[in-house]
């Protein structure tokens, strides 16, 4: 009889049957273990959760009173005889690919990741394996990211054109991972950055965890509209188009998001600026990371699974397409899509992600 | 093409009016005469002639991104438009150009001379010169399938204040037959009118609907208040052709349709009643098909459309007359600024003296005393194969574009059906990579038959809300086509129903659309096939 496999996929997320543990389950389970805070991945409910030491905080303000154990990056353990380590996958603050050994066969979870150094979250390092579970988010060859700095020199640029103009500046990205990156790249110089309850509260969750980040400051119904013109505000996906962001008028408003690369989904967005920052691998990235872990086989849990395993095959891989509830189908937003439900002040009434919400649907 | 390529990344980035006039305005005042009457031809539906096939434009960008044929079209459905996928899976460019678009243009007319290695040579050459934005700009321009989000509106308004012309004259001279290399920018923008193309026609006057955007029809009292006394008002039946401009200039004959197409040869039925007016006359009106003293529905006018030759058999399945219900030009007089009830006066001369009147018809005043009337008559609309009424103004002149206040379609109600969704395809453009494309079914006994596809009447949200369905319950995958499963209604709504030999279900709609989504209803509660047959 062949042997199960390391890990599997079944009704509640990646299970590893030797070791007795998932990991991104999406249904509560007895011990989780966690690549990133999103809520497509860290979803509530289970008994035990391990995750990386950087993810601790913004996970407990996630999900609450979790019974949470943490770890650093290429710290082995043993759970039940197998072997596991968390390695950066580069894709937001904590975020950690999970490497699984067990009889000599290396397995490793990618969370999502992406290859460039954002100069906010470890970087990604490449880990060797024989099986390799991939996000494919962005796995279409259509998306080809431009140096990051080309990017945060057009925000830059924006923002210093809507001071000049006296408008407000309304940048929108994921509350966490997107919000902190296009925070740490602005040019501070130019004025105050105001947050939105939401992404305020995920910067205070990653203050409390020791992490080093530049001044946000909340917008309550107090703040002065004409301070905020002479800044700059981040905001969250969730908040375009509702009144506590027009009542920033006149204000230009700016959307980060891999998604803004094609053209449709840009005028869709109906933004005035669409900025193509991702915190997923573009296609080259996806390819080049497969190539890097020297696996042979690749199983594609989000994104474009049906074309790019498709592709990976025809190079010569074992790809298989998995299905999970990351993500979702094709391009869904994830991580990058609006889950918090705020009232017109923009004070939180109900964090939907702690509800993990996003990757929902039916079975 | 910089400049060319930056304008149509600053125009989609905004949605303001004034901030794409804005833009249109500063790109104009930036560049040369030639690329401003480039850009005003490209604007308006004037493409260079297509010198190379798409297919051969296609293989020969597989070739340079190097990616297997099934990707390459995987990507397109992805993207939606072949022009911006290829922009995109090319290889980043080494080097940079900074050809004028009216540079670019020639070269593409000049395309006709070389041999295809020559233009594939051109074309790979010309691609690796350019960024993405680029490239995405000139493949539009090359492949022909060049369109903007601006309206003509938008570029008429910009030119009006950057050359102190008015509005509705230019919008004239940019009509009819000109084309970016016989036409300057100089002529256009002269004092007085240089044009010397007798084909030329006037810019339509088009109505918004008197309901606006909602559903349903506005009441007698309602059409009391909003337009008043029905004395100053003339009611016609809307008719369901073609609108038509047609003129008779220098002994020779113009048909032009509301697309701006020259038409003349489609319609060879309408020549003679036209070689008999005056030397000048202007005429607006419906196309459609007559038998005896009957309009004939759409669908007959729709299967000569298309045609390049037309048959015997064809001219005498589907004859053509002209009703008329304007004049705009009389004895070689422009009288768009006389009143309604002038024009009226001397179209009706004009008719009555032609020999040809099963040909040149009026289109009857409909007489009416109270706007209840006209309300009850509203209600006859389908037995008189017309869409409703059109309420004119008698006092009003025929102004330019679409305009509110003088002219008014009141149409009837469309019909309408609840309907389940049954398969979904990927849309373009605004809704690519996003499933807005849904065919809908009606029960035929115990099986859904599907009777019509619909890509619009959605809110963004429910889109989304649709699209996320269509992902987590597909059955099947048939090609870019996924078959869903059974579970969502729709209020269908249509403006007619025909019997079509070439559907499944039987019959063929005009104009179905999504009135609303029924989330109050199961597959059950749909409508069936008999039910739909009953509208014929």
């Amino acid at each position: 009889m062949p042997r199960k496999p390391l890990l599997e996929f079944n009704d509640c997320g990646i299970y590893c049957s030797a070791g007795e543990f998932y990991i991104d389950p999406w249904k509560p389970v007895d011990k989780a273990l966690i690549t990133h805070a999103h809520s497509d991945h860290a979803r509530p409910g289970s008994k035990k959760y391990l995750a990386h030491n950087l993810s601790e905080e913004i996970l407990k303000y996630r999900l609450g009173d979790i019974d949470l154990e943490t770890i650093s990056y290429n710290e082995p353990v043993t759970i039940n005889g197998v072997k596991i380590s968390f390695h950066p996958a580069g894709h937001i603050i904590g975020s950690s690919q999970i490497r699984v050994e067990y009889k000599g066969e290396i397995w490793v979870v990618s969370g999502d990741y992406k290859l460039e150094d954002d100069g906010v979250c470890a970087p990604f390092e490449p880990v060797k394996c024989h099986s390799f579970i991939s996000e494919c988010t962005f796995g279409m060859p259509v998306y080809k990211w431009k140096p990051q700095k080309e990017i945060h020199d057009g925000i830059n640029s924006w923002w210093k054109q809507n001071l000049e103009e006296g408008k407000a500046t309304v940048i929108v990205g994921y509350s966490l991972g997107k919000a902190q990156r296009i925070l740490q790249h602005l040019d501070h110089s130019l004025g105050k950055v105001y947050a939105h309850g939401v992404i305020q509260n995920t910067q205070e969750a990653l203050l409390r965890n020791g992490l080093n980040l530049h001044a946000t400051y909340r917008i309550t119904p107090e703040t002065n509209k004409e301070e905020i013109r002479k800044g700059i505000v981040l905001a969250p996906p969730s908040s375009v188009g509702t009144p506590w962001m027009r009542k920033f008028q006149p204000y230009g408003f700016g959307y980060c998001s891999g998604w803004m690369a094609l053209r449709g989904a840009k005028r869709r967005m109906a933004a005035d600026r669409g900025f193509v920052l991702s915190d997923h691998a573009d296609w080259d990235g996806l390819v080049q990371a497969i190539e890097a872990t020297e696996c042979e086989t690749v199983y594609l849990t989000h994104g474009y699974t049906a074309s790019f395993s498709r592709y990976l095959s025809e190079i010569g891989y074992d790809a298989r397409e998995a299905k999970t509830l990351y993500g979702g189908d094709e391009a869904t937003e994830a991580d990058e899509a609006p889950v918090e439900i705020v009232d017109e002040e923009g004070d939180v009434i109900k964090d939907k992600e702690a509800v993990a919400e996003s990757g929902g649907g039916e079975l | 093409m910089r400049a060319f390529a930056k304008l149509f990344a600053d125009l989609d980035e905004t949605n303001k009016t004034n901030e794409k006039v804005r833009i249109l305005k500063d790109y104009f005042t930036a560049v040369s005469d030639s690329d401003k009457i480039q850009t005003l031809a490209l604007f308006t539906g004037r493409k260079p002639k297509r010198q190379i096939n798409s297919t051969f434009v296609r293989n020969w960008a597989m070739e340079m991104t190097g990616i297997p044929q099934w990707l390459f079209e995987e990507s397109y459905h992805v993207v939606g438009d072949l022009g911006e996928t290829i922009s995109l899976l090319l290889p980043q460019n080494t080097s940079t150009q900074d050809k004028s678009l009216s540079e670019w243009i020639d070269e593409i007319n000049e395309l006709g001379d070389l041999n295809e290695e020559q233009r594939k040579k051109w074309l790979t050459e010309a691609w690796s010169v350019m960024d993405q934005q680029e490239r995405f700009v000139f493949n539009k321009v090359l492949t022909g399938s060049f369109r903007v989000g601006v309206s003509q509106n938008l570029i008429i308004k910009a030119l009006a204040e950057i050359s102190g012309l008015d509005s509705a004259t230019l919008t004239h001279r940019i009509m009819g037959n000109w084309d970016p290399q016989s036409f300057n920018y100089p002529q256009l923008m002269q004092e007085q009118d240089a044009s010397d193309d007798i084909s030329r026609p006037y810019p339509f006057y088009l109505a918004y609907a008197i309901q606006e955007t909602s559903d349903k029809a506005k009441s007698a009292e309602e059409m009391e208040e909003a337009l008043g006394d029905p004395a100053n008002w003339q009611a016609e039946w809307k008719w369901d052709g073609i609108r038509a401009e047609a003129i008779h200039r220098d002994g020779k004959n113009f048909v032009w349709t509301r697309g701006e197409d020259l038409a003349t040869d489609k319609f060879p039925e309408l020549h003679d009643f036209l070689d008999e007016l005056p030397d000048g006359t202007v005429l607006d009106g419906e196309a459609i098909c007559f038998s005896g003293n009957c309009p004939l529905p759409f669908n007959v006018l729709q299967t000569r459309i298309g045609r390049k030759n037309l048959t015997k058999k064809i001219l005498a399945d589907s004859p053509m007359a002209f009703i008329a219900y304007d004049c705009l030009e009389y004895n070689g007089e422009d009288i768009r600024y006389k009143p309604l009830h002038e024009r009226r006066k001397i179209l009706e001369q004009l008719q009555q003296s032609s020999s040809h009147q099963e040909v040149f018809r009026l289109s009857p005043v409909v007489n009416f005393k109270t706007w209840q009337e006209l309300y009850d008559l509203r209600l006859t609309a389908r037995e008189n194969v017309a869409e409703g009424f059109m309420l004119k103004r008698k006092d009003s002149s025929y102004q330019t574009g679409r305009k509110r206040g003088d002219w008014w379609k009141w149409k009837v109600d469309p019909l309408s059906v609840d309907a389940v969704m049954i398969y979904a395809q990927k849309g373009h453009g605004r809704r690519a990579d996003m499933y807005t494309d849904y065919t809908f079914a009606v029960w035929d006994a115990d099986k859904l038959v599907p009777f019509a596809k619909a890509y619009s009447g959605l809110t963004d949200k429910e889109i989304a809300q649709v699209d996320n369905f269509i992902k987590r319950n597909t059955i099947e995958k048939f090609g870019p086509v996924r078959t869903v499963k059974p579970q969502l209604v729709f209020e269908i709504g249509f403006e007619g129903i025909n019997q079509s030999n070439r559907h499944k279900s039987g019959v063929a709609l005009r104009f179905p659309r999504i009135l609303r989504w029924r989330h109050d209803k199961k597959i059950e509660e749909a409508d069936t096939i008999e039910s739909l047959k009953e509208l014929l």
